[in-house]
């Protein structure tokens, strides 16, 4: 038995000269739960594909550090390797064959076998499978993770949470496996199923297995695990055992989010926007978009205030702006200054004064091969038959399209938003993105708003330019009074423009905070946890 | 030249090589390579015509003739192609709908302009209700537009088969010359409406003949098109097929517009046929608009198009290249070789044009680098 079944020293890796891991130490002792947790980005998915050697980073120029498994240095060259050497994943999304029965599935691609004489001839592909071992192997694994179903029953019609099980069960039945890693495991399961997947978490890492268990959810990573290693923007901020005193939520969440936030010092509203003046509410809204599900939020926003709309990636803050534009399947009511707003019909959502900025910019906020003209002044003559002039005599005419006035507002909007292209007839495929942004920014305000909504608007953008695309929001915001709701998985840039933030998780609102509210109540609103005010006059935030 | 050398930097050589190779590939780029093929071959059949003393003039004339036949018929598929449902491989059921209404015209014994005017109304209107019907139905196999096309305006050939042979007509020039009943293969325009539009204001210069009228609907009916393009259901029309998503979050229905699109797309097909068959001189019915749709998918795609884009500049500068490379291979080839290789020559430029789109979804012009 070695020290460490895993260490990893001084791990570093580049994207395309962006940093995103630097200097990363993991040890992992046999039979421990080491649990990771960190913001989208923070680095933790980076770490694994390094340690199971994923195409995507010999790709993109390789790392740097050491990596030692059982205490021989290796670097595995593809997945194949690491799983080979007893490393296994329970992946977030389901690797699992639907029309496969369970057994099938947990055997996948190591079925045990049978000789037959038809192989003495034509050698080992000829093997009959052991079906009878495949299912005593199977039940074996099942009742390991806890999971009393019948295994021959085809995977497809499981309720989602018994595939995670499944998966699971795949990975205990591997022999020889030493370190099992799971990728954010809970994520889509009931509080029942979590509770009996920690369980089966616990059986496992009792039979020596350590286990490296990546969550969002703070109180489980707290409950389960033996260790506890917290990264932030690439780095390791805190490793500490799970029963050391410093070990709370609280502190957990700190730690995870705190980061300076820089609070420019925007200008001055006459008056603040405040709970009696509602411009838009947002009531019981369900949204169907895949991968962001929004199961029921209820939100009013202020007029002329920049409500942000925060959380980490997949919990639903961008099914929002999605479902109240009508791009997604939507349910609920908006309301409007008193008119409520038809859902799943995005004309009537501009016609009601409202305009988007997706965060699908290539696809959805852009036509990537018409001009800078073209895409800044293309919605306002769909929906608001702007850029037009008649042609014919008298009342005999149709309406075209007026190339003069599109120019001179799109020369306009060059200007104002001091877009960088070299003419309003470029394309905007060969736009930078904070420029393409800016088109976008154009044509939402051709649409004259009261309300733009804003989807990760510096998703995708240099630094620099981010900070020019939300000074610009700010703009809009302070000097034409237009309401803004922006939505952005980067917490440090809702908390540098927001008037107010509602943090969304599993689809639901957690909390609405104000900008200055401490690191710790962020970090535990976006791990679904809503700080109770006992809590926090408990362990004050001063530091 | 160094065959193993794809690890070493071919040598830039002297500034005026490099100057000249990135013209040829931005020459290239902005034709497009099957315009660059099309129109050498084209230039090449005239250059050879000329050297075997063909009469030039001939040459130009036809193949000005056979363009304006066939433009209108091409200028279906720019509709079609921008509303999101790719080339009109349904053409047939547009030219169904024109052949439907030249034959009711010539029942109830219109003739001249008149008949002419009336086929085409006639044939617009029951195209564009057919292309509505058909664009409804397209919207349930999105993704395979094509190749579901391609078999409804085969099943719809079929099936009017059958109906020209039932439908009541009674004018003896429509019916068959022995029975009494079902109407004829091939019905002969001379003595109502064929090559109205092609004699109208026409003129000689130097042995050119030019069909003034026949030019004239077909730029017309272009620049009305053009004119569609600038309103705001034109605009939709056209992003709805460019960007479906986008499309969709700028409240456009793209549904609609698809249906709006084949609709169109179907009447100009409709009328199409009516001036194909005056400037031919007969009505040819039963398989006749079998295949048709392929040549007009050729041509808008060699003129630039891609099944996702297209202008009615490709639609006209294709059929000219196609029409031309037609009209002249037959001359040339028969003086060359002493046959006529015009049909196979067709096939094979139709049918390449049809698999070049299918394989490649973006043209010449629009490749990006």
């Amino acid at each position: 038995m070695c020290g460490y079944v895993l260490e990893m020293y001084g791990i570093t890796k580049d994207y395309y000269g962006n940093r995103v891991l630097n200097d990363v130490i993991l040890k992992v002792r046999p039979g421990e739960i080491h649990g990771i947790v960190g913001e989208n980005g923070a680095g933790k998915s980076t770490l694994m594909n390094i340690l199971f050697g994923m195409p995507v980073i010999y790709n993109t120029g390789g790392f740097q550090g050491k990596i030692r498994f059982c205490g021989v240095e290796t670097a595995f060259a593809s997945p194949r390797q690491a799983l080979e050497s007893g490393i296994g994943m329970v992946h977030q999304e389901f690797m699992l064959i639907p029309g496969f029965t369970v057994a099938e599935n947990i055997k996948l691609n190591r079925e045990p076998l049978k000789s037959t004489w038809l192989a003495k001839l034509a050698g080992g592909r000829m093997n009959r499978l052991d079906w009878p071992k495949i299912i005593s192997d199977s039940k074996a694994a099942l009742n390991t993770v806890g999971l009393g179903i019948d295994e021959m029953l085809p995977v497809a019609g499981l309720p989602v949470g018994y595939m995670q099980f499944v998966e699971i069960a795949r990975e205990v039945d591997k022999q020889g496996v030493k370190l099992l890693v799971f990728d954010e495991p809970t994520a889509l399961l009931t509080e029942a199923e979590s509770e009996q997947l920690m369980s089966s978490v616990r059986k496992i890492s009792d039979s020596g297995v350590a286990v490296i268990f990546i969550s969002h959810r703070l109180d489980e990573v707290l409950r389960l695990c033996d260790k506890i290693t917290v990264m932030r923007d690439g780095e390791v901020v805190a490793s500490m055992g799970a029963s050391d005193p410093g070990a709370t939520i609280h502190r957990i969440a700190e730690l995870m989010v705190g980061r300076e936030v820089v609070r420019p010092s925007y200008p001055k509203r006459t008056t603040d926007p405040g709970d009696d003046d509602i411009i838009l509410s947002i009531q019981d809204l369900m949204v169907d978009m895949p991968g962001e599900e929004v199961h029921g939020i209820t939100l009013s926003v202020r007029r002329g205030e920049i409500l942000g709309i925060g959380g980490l990636a997949g919990q639903g803050k961008i099914g929002i702006s999605n479902g109240v534009m009508g791009v997604y399947p939507a349910q609920g009511r908006v309301i409007k200054d008193g008119t409520e707003i038809p859902l799943n019909n995005p004309a009537e959502a501009y016609r009601q004064k409202l305009a988007f900025l997706s965060e699908d910019r290539k696809n959805v906020g852009l036509i990537l091969d018409r001009s800078v003209e073209n895409n800044i002044t293309v919605a306002a003559t769909l929906v608001k038959s702007m850029f037009q002039k008649t042609l014919g005599i008298g009342r005999m005419g149709i309406r075209i399209r007026d190339k003069k006035s599109a120019r001179k507002f799109s020369e306009e909007m060059i200007r104002d938003l001091d877009i960088r292209c070299t003419g309003p007839s470029q394309l905007v495929r060969r736009l930078s993105g904070g420029n393409q942004q800016k088109v976008c920014i154009a044509r939402a305000l051709a649409l004259e708003p009261e309300i733009l909504l804003v989807s990760e608007p510096t998703r995708g953008i240099d630094v620099g330019a981010k900070q020019r695309i939300l000074d610009l929001l700010v703009n809009l915001n302070r000097e034409k009074g237009m309401t803004i709701i922006l939505t952005s998985s980067e917490l440090a840039e809702l908390r540098q423009v927001c008037d107010r933030i509602a943090v969304i998780y599993g689809g639901r609102l957690v909390d609405i905070l104000s900008p200055d509210d401490s690191n710790a109540r962020f970090g535990m609103a976006m791990s679904g946890r809503r700080a109770e005010a006992s809590e926090l006059t408990r362990r004050p935030t001063a530091s | 030249m160094n065959l193993h050398g794809d690890r070493q930097q071919v040598d830039p050589g002297n500034p005026m090589l490099r100057t000249g190779l990135r013209m040829i590939s931005r020459i290239l780029n902005a034709v497009g390579l099957p315009r660059l093929i099309v129109g050498g071959f084209v230039v090449a059949l005239f250059v050879l015509g000329r050297i075997m003393d063909l009469p030039l003039q001939n040459l130009l004339t036809n193949s000005i003739s056979r363009f304006g036949m066939n433009a209108v018929m091409v200028l279906a598929m720019v509709p079609a192609i921008q509303c999101g449902i790719g080339p009109n491989f349904g053409l047939p059921i547009g030219l169904l709908a024109g052949l439907i209404g030249m034959v009711s015209a010539l029942e109830l014994g219109f003739s001249g302009f008149q008949g002419l005017m009336l086929s085409m109304a006639m044939g617009a209107g029951l195209g564009a209700l057919l292309g509505i019907g058909y664009g409804l139905f397209l919207n349930r196999v999105k993704g395979q537009e094509m190749m579901v096309g391609t078999y409804a305006g085969f099943a719809a050939v079929s099936l009017m088969c059958i109906s020209w042979l039932m439908l009541p007509f009674k004018n003896p020039e429509l019916i068959w010359v022995l029975g009494g009943k079902g109407l004829r293969m091939t019905i002969s325009l001379s003595d109502s409406f064929g090559h109205v539009l092609d004699k109208l204001l026409s003129f000689k210069i130097g042995g050119l003949v030019i069909p003034t009228g026949l030019l004239g609907v077909v730029f017309a009916l272009a620049a009305a098109y053009k004119l569609f393009e600038m309103t705001k259901l034109g605009m939709a029309m056209n992003l709805a097929g460019q960007n479906e998503r986008f499309a969709r979050a700028a409240g456009i229905d793209c549904d609609r517009m698809r249906v709006v699109g084949s609709g169109i797309s179907t009447a100009l097909g409709a009328i199409g046929i009516v001036v194909y068959a005056q400037s031919y001189g007969f009505i040819q019915l039963y398989t006749a608009p079998l295949l048709m749709a392929f040549p007009a998918v050729a041509s808008v795609l060699i003129g630039g198009a891609t099944p996702k884009e297209a202008s009615v500049s490709n639609a006209l500068i294709g059929t000219l290249l196609f029409q031309s490379l037609l009209a002249t291979t037959v001359p040339v080839a028969q003086s060359v070789i002493g046959g006529d290789i015009s049909e196979i020559v067709r096939l094979i430029v139709s049918n390449g044009m049809v698999l070049y789109a299918l394989t490649r979804g973006r043209g010449g012009d629009a490749a990006d680098g």
